[in-house]
């Protein structure tokens, strides 16, 4: 699929890595097309487990790492406007719902964006993921129907496939794939195991399907009313 | 941080009683550890920024360690403890780190509040 032009993309994600497994290749091939992409990111990923065994991080030192992390992550994938939301990892869901709703209401009458991505309540697994999928939904479904955003979510729940079947939309990132790599290698703390693994894989000579590296999958969401 | 050495983290844990302090105590699996394994029970608990004060601070040297605090009325304790930091805040943070570097533990202490 290629991508359509957009007024203005607005991604909504809780933690700084989750864009770029999600997103990071369309992101990338929206701003090469000079789309305008806001992210918007709810916490630092306070309450990330990795520290490392020799630690290189505290609980209390990661949100300033990570936050070195996110910028320079979206400096692979060109997002210029960046916004961090200043929510603690973990909390989002015991946040008051209103608030959550609100602050995406905010930045949708700010930037007035023509497609949110972010990921599809009930198939996103960690609790955070499921209450900024909701708070996205609400604020949109709140507003007219005429002048809701298109809203392409990302699920990854187990049961996915059998829930809701195969993403029908489907992002061809090969181009862009070394600016996703980049923009997961940039969350090290996140991801260098993850890659380390990868790269050896690919000394040894194997031939990568990884499809997170190929495509992105969204679901769109629709409205019944 | 590095791995406990008992003596120097009995020490801290003194020059902490008697005083308010502020507490970070975080059990956690994760919160992935249901998806890699429906099976698994994913159970965690999670306070901070509250405020106490403890009376007896005790590491126990049986490694990973466990360390507790008596409170006038009650008790704090954590499992697994196995690194430490006095970091340059003046705080206390205690971690207990699994094999593959992830936190599965940590216990906090510090007179002043951590951050949110």
């Amino acid at each position: 699929m290629t991508l359509q032009e957009e007024r203005h993309v607005l991604v909504v994600y809780p933690h700084p890595d989750d864009e770029a497994f999600s997103v990071a290749g369309t992101v990338r091939m929206y701003r090469n097309m000079a789309v305008p992409v806001t992210y918007a990111c709810l916490t630092l990923g306070e309450m990330g487990r990795n520290l490392g065994n020799p630690p290189f991080a505290t609980r209390e030192s990661l949100p300033d790492i990570r936050r070195q992390e996110l910028v320079a992550a979206c400096a692979a994938m060109g997002i210029e406007d960046l916004r961090m939301m200043g929510l603690r990892d973990k909390t989002i869901e015991f946040e008051d719902d209103e608030k959550m709703v609100k602050l995406v209401t905010n930045l949708i009458e700010e930037l007035n964006p023509s497609v949110i991505y972010t990921f599809f309540p009930g198939f996103a697994v960690h609790p955070d993921h499921e209450a900024t999928a909701r708070a996205v939904i609400e604020a949109v479904r709140r507003m007219p129907k005429e002048a809701r955003p298109r809203i392409l979510a990302v699920a990854f729940a187990n049961d996915t496939v059998e829930k809701i079947g195969e993403a029908p939309i489907v992002v061809d990132i090969r181009s862009v794939k070394d600016d996703k790599i980049k923009a997961l290698q940039a969350h090290a703390s996140q991801t260098a195991w993850m890659m380390a693994e990868t790269e050896k894989r690919i000394d040894d000579g194997e031939v990568l399907s990884d499809s997170w590296l190929n495509v992105e999958k969204f679901y769109p969401f629709t409205f019944e009313d | 941080m590095k791995e406990v050495n008992t003596q120097e983290l009995q020490e801290l844990l003194n020059s902490f009683a008697n005083k308010d302090v502020f507490i970070h105590l975080e059990t956690t699996n994760g919160s992935y550890a249901a998806h890699y394994d429906e099976k698994f029970f994913n159970a965690g608990a999670f306070i901070r920024n509250v405020k106490l004060r403890y009376e007896l601070g005790k590491i126990v040297d049986d490694a990973p360690h466990r360390v507790g605090l008596k409170l006038e009325h009650g008790w704090v304790y954590a499992q697994g403890i196995t690194h430490f930091k006095l970091d340059t805040e003046g705080r206390l943070l205690m971690a207990g780190l699994d094999y593959t570097g992830k936190l599965a533990v940590a216990l906090e202490i510090s007179e002043t509040p951590f951050a949110y």
